[in-house]
């Protein structure tokens, strides 16, 4: 079985996004970028499912222009065999990513898709479910464990109540969240190897697609910040402002 | 417009995030339909009905709605989508994991965890960690949106009496099964809907020590949560989660105990009223969107506060 692992580059996540001065949007020129988090978990699964004799090959796709093979590369590095990129410099919806990604699970007849959550620039939490309804597969969730069980698969999701236990039919397409795994570190030698390992490039253009975005961003403001508060001396003064001051407890 | 609102409930009782998103539809204006899909659910709906301002409840009683499966409701959706504007649905972990099924299904796009609504097209939804908002206008005939809760006030439980409508529809898609819930949180107030919320993060050191929080929580009737560090290392179970893929909430009071102020945390509760931080780090980020700051060692101050109160 092949594995597909859908993974996106992103403003580091220690990194605060600073918002264009012209509200177009976040200034990425220059920051620090890296490859979310979630899609990081979704690999280590997908790694250890191959190291367990579950899967042949995990292949890595991503939907990016510019420096997008870099984020490739790190996949490469951790331990994916080959790494699929489309090339597009526009910014794409979900709803177009899932599209993508639906034509790259059919041309290499991937039998299990793991992605991310959810990306931490736009904070979507879509293009998993997507994906797996434009294939008319199984989904599940915000899992934090995933067990292969031949024809169908265990998954543990994190919900609002707490912990639900779902199965469904392979194939299937599964979002991850973070307590799923620890991604394992890259080391030097992982990043030379994975100089070798093969990257083919698609150009979006090329898959036939309608790709067009639905949505037209207006603005992009900062939030309003909040007043800076006072430093209490010690835990009588704190209950004193917040029964009198604040009047809240 | 012809609003459609999912209704959340357990086959029992409707989930109060579902009040949130009714007042985003009223605000979108139009006519308000109710969805309820669920397994022996007539009690959900009679309270849908009572919801004030309500047009008609639309109820899809089966048992292969009884868990809520994704891929079941979804195809429910479509269904019954054509004749609607706008459909939306509270952005909990049920809204998340069913809507963009149905927004990809329906080709349209889906506008995530709107705050606001500018008109019947533009909405401003938070991204980047809510360090940033974006204003979106969408083109699409169908607008599917999920709502923040927290930025919009519940709809009236009872006033009004709308008509409720059988729909034989769906398809069981036997994709997926539904096995188990584990929920830990017994009696203890709800994260989302608490008044006052005591939060603790690594500083807390282990499990055990939560129960300070909870000594707490229990004299001012608030609900224990938790940043990511201290679930990542096991201290407390995922859905006292407080952050940008956690829980977002915006109580009276939030405080925070032993939490530095990750991007990721502030994101889940800096829109509270007021923030309180007790942290031993005074240059930690979380001081600087707390209204009252102690520096000080939380196990001195925690005990103290106990007592205080």
């Amino acid at each position: 079985m092949k594995i597909l692992v859908c993974v996106k580059r992103v403003l580091d996540p220690q990194v605060k996004a600073r918002v264009k001065a012209d509200g177009s949007g976040v200034d990425l020129a220059n920051a620090k970028m890296t490859m979310n988090p979630f899609c990081e978990n979704a690999l280590e699964e997908a790694l250890r499912l191959r190291e367990a004799g579950s899967a042949t090959e995990v292949i890595v796709v991503s939907v990016g222009g510019g420096k997008t093979p870099e984020t490739l590369r790190h996949g490469l590095a951790m331990g994916a065999d080959r790494a699929v990129n489309v090339v597009t410099e526009e910014s794409l919806e979900p709803l177009a990513i899932a599209k993508v990604l639906k034509a790259i699970v059919v041309k290499e007849a991937a039998g299990l898709v793991l992605a991310g959550k959810q990306a931490i620039d736009d904070d979507s939490n879509q293009t998993a479910q997507m994906l797996s309804a434009l294939l008319g597969w199984s989904q599940s969730t915000f899992i934090s464990n995933f067990t292969l069980d031949g024809e169908t698969a265990t998954t543990i999701r994190e919900v609002d109540a707490g912990l639900e236990t779902i199965t469904v039919k392979m194939p299937a397409v599964i979002s991850v969240d973070l307590r799923l795994n620890d991604p394992r570190y890259v080391k030097l030698p992982d990043v030379m190897k994975a100089k070798r390992k093969p990257m083919e490039n698609i150009e979006l253009d090329s898959l036939g697609l309608d790709t067009a975005n639905r949505l037209t961003t207006l603005e992009v403001v900062e939030p309003e910040g909040r007043a800076a508060g006072v430093i209490v001396a010690n835990v009588a003064e704190l209950v004193d402002k917040l029964r009198n001051e604040a009047k809240v407890i | 417009m012809t609003n459609l609102v999912i209704v959340e409930h357990d086959n029992n009782e409707i989930a109060i995030a579902t009040l949130n998103a009714i007042t985003a539809a009223q605000q979108i204006g139009g006519d308000i339909d109710l969805l309820v899909a669920g397994e022996s659910c007539q009690a959900v709906a009679d309270s849908a009905a009572q919801i004030a301002g309500i047009n008609k409840v639309k109820v899809a009683d089966n048992p292969m709605f009884g868990h809520h499966m994704a891929e079941n409701l979804a195809a429910l959706v479509v269904d019954v989508a054509k004749s609607y504007s706008h459909i939306l649905v509270a952005a909990t972990t049920f809204g998340k994991n069913m809507m963009p099924r149905a927004s990809a299904l329906l080709d349209v796009a889906q506008i995530s965890e709107i705050v606001e609504v500018k008109s019947a097209d533009t909405f401003v939804r938070p991204i980047y960690a809510g360090n940033a908002l974006a204003t979106v206008q969408s083109a699409d005939a169908i607008k599917v949106i999920t709502v923040r809760t927290i930025k919009f006030e519940a709809a009236a439980a009872t006033g009004g009496s709308a008509e409720i409508e059988a729909i034989d529809s769906g398809v069981d898609t036997g994709l997926s099964s539904w096995i188990s819930q584990a929920v830990s949180g017994g009696d203890k107030v709800e994260l989302t809907s608490a008044n006052i919320v005591v939060s603790g993060g690594r500083g807390m050191q282990n499990g055990e020590n939560f129960s300070m929080l909870q000594s707490i929580a229990d004299k001012l009737g608030a609900a224990v949560g938790a940043s990511r560090a201290a679930v990542d290392s096991g201290f407390v179970a995922n859905e006292l989660q407080v952050g940008q893929t956690g829980k977002v909430i915006a109580p009276d009071l939030y405080i925070a105990v032993g939490i530095s102020g990750a991007i990721q945390h502030l994101a889940g509760m800096k829109e509270s009223k007021v923030i309180v931080a007790i942290n031993n780090d005074s240059e930690a980020p979380i001081f600087q969107v707390a209204d009252y700051g102690l520096v000080a060692d939380l196990f001195e101050a925690v005990p103290e506060l106990d007592a205080a109160l």
